[in-house]
């Protein structure tokens, strides 16, 4: 079945205010850049917005935020954005901080069916609050209910036209559990090929959790902590 | 004399086992991976999905594609796998990560640990330190004994929003080794030069302290 779309335009279609996104990444590494920079031109407003991070000041979420286009975040770690911590603290930003490991098979049990499962991850703390807890094994287990979105834009290496993924190195991170978890997923791809190039003992997400799919005209690809040795 | 960040480092490097994969969190934990001792294997794992971390790359070699679970630029070494973040939190909460090393703003005598939150002040998230620490078999915790106004930060509760509680088994400061266990610290090695009285002195907790306290081998 042929996903794509010609591009990031038409990829987005139906996007609308009020919405709630799932986003790739971690850090600006596995960000879907161009259908970012495509969500600040559509000027789609009070979004709800789940990734691991929320971008720098000026680039990834960082650029909605700017622009006042998310309503509420849930993520696991938003330290790099001093734009962020301000709307959070003077209360313009919803924010559902959750942990990682939570936040990563939330998505995957959303993708996969399972409405709520139960995790040893924040027993005893703020996160637990109004959690059911049960004693699996002698140790507390917190439950962590599933989640889904509108739609789930993804950033993979290479694609197909049927919409397989395979996604470099860390790069990969949420992209497959987001994939999965999304009512309609955009892939943006830095390589798009056609059926039958891709090895299929090498699929990372396999097409069918994919509608959507189109090479991003450009990937800036941006470092955010550069860490070098010199050379000998 | 009190240890720096590179001492903290090279003491908790002691802990390192033959055949452990290893968690290494932001700060002085990562310093960790520098001073391996002679002989033995170990493989790290960043939760952002990757195991077989090696050294941060050459000047000009740095793949935006690749980094640690600090954003850093990193390399790879022989046999390194990449995973999904499903995948890496499979590996810690399923505890196939033997050993998890962190930093803290606060511990208390009975193992819980407060290191993402002040309230009011710092909302930076947890990022996987609650996944971390609540799943850990073995966890050691890197920081320092007091804070910048001189308050312990090793103490008989938390005062700020909690990571996890009861998991912490050992801390490594710039004056002690300490060990946790029956809702106590025991002191187990000093820093060179570190008197006890000084680390009884900045210790809140109760601290169980020997008779004969050796000074840490660096």
């Amino acid at each position: 079945m042929n996903k794509v779309v010609k591009n990031v335009e038409e990829a987005l279609t139906g996007v609308e205010s009020g919405m709630t996104l799932m986003l790739g990444g971690f850090g600006l590494c596995g960000i879907p850049e161009n259908s970012i920079a495509q969500l600040v031109k559509m000027k789609v407003k009070d979004l709800t917005c789940i990734s691991n991070n929320a971008g720098v000041d000026d680039f990834g979420l960082g650029l909605l935020l700017q622009e006042k286009q998310i309503k509420k975040m849930i993520s696991s770690y938003v330290g790099e954005n001093a734009e962020f911590e301000r709307q959070m603290l003077s209360g313009e930003l919803e924010v559902d901080l959750i942990p990682q490991g939570s936040l990563a098979e939330r998505c995957r049990a959303g993708g996969a069916g399972i409405p709520a499962f139960f995790t040893p991850s924040g027993f005893g703390t703020e996160v637990a609050e109004g959690k059911e807890v049960r004693v699996f094994n002698g140790k507390p287990h917190i439950l962590e209910s599933a989640l889904t979105a509108d739609f789930a834009i993804v950033k993979a290496w290479k694609g197909d036209t049927e919409g397989n993924l395979v996604f470099k190195a860390t790069a990969c991170n949420f992209n497959p559990m987001m994939a999965m978890a999304g009512k309609i997923t955009i892939a943006e791809v830095e390589e798009l090929v056609p059926a039958g190039e891709l090895d299929p003992n090498f699929i990372h997400t396999p097409g069918i959790f994919v509608q959507r799919i189109f090479k991003g005209e450009k990937f800036e690809k941006r470092i955010e902590q550069r860490t070098v040795r010199p050379k000998k | 004399m009190a240890l720096d960040k590179i001492g903290i480092a090279k003491r908790i490097a002691q802990e390192l086992r033959d055949g452990w994969y290893v968690n290494l969190g932001i700060g002085i934990p990562t310093l960790v991976a520098n001073y391996i001792p002679e002989g033995i294997e170990v493989e790290f794992q960043s939760e952002n999905g990757v195991l077989g971390m090696g050294p941060f790359p050459f000047e000009g070699e740095e793949d935006a594609d690749l980094i640690n679970a600090g954003k850093q630029t990193i390399t790879t070494l022989k046999g390194a796998a990449f995973f999904d973040s499903a995948t890496s939190f499979a590996m810690i909460r399923g505890q196939h990560v033997q050993l998890t090393v962190l930093g803290a703003m606060e511990v208390s005598q009975n193992g819980d640990i407060a290191n993402w939150k002040i309230p009011g002040k710092m909302v930076k998230g947890m990022g996987g330190a609650m996944d971390l620490v609540a799943s850990a078999e073995n966890i050691i915790v890197a920081m320092m004994h007091s804070n910048r106004e001189g308050e312990s930060k090793i103490l008989k509760t938390c005062s700020l929003p909690l990571t996890g509680v009861g998991c912490v088994k050992k801390v490594v400061t710039e004056l002690a080794v300490m060990e946790i266990k029956d809702n106590k610290f025991y002191l187990l090695e000093r820093a060179p030069g570190v008197t006890v009285e000084e680390i009884i002195s900045k210790t809140e907790g109760d601290l169980v302290v020997p008779d004969f306290v050796p000074e840490m081998k660096l």
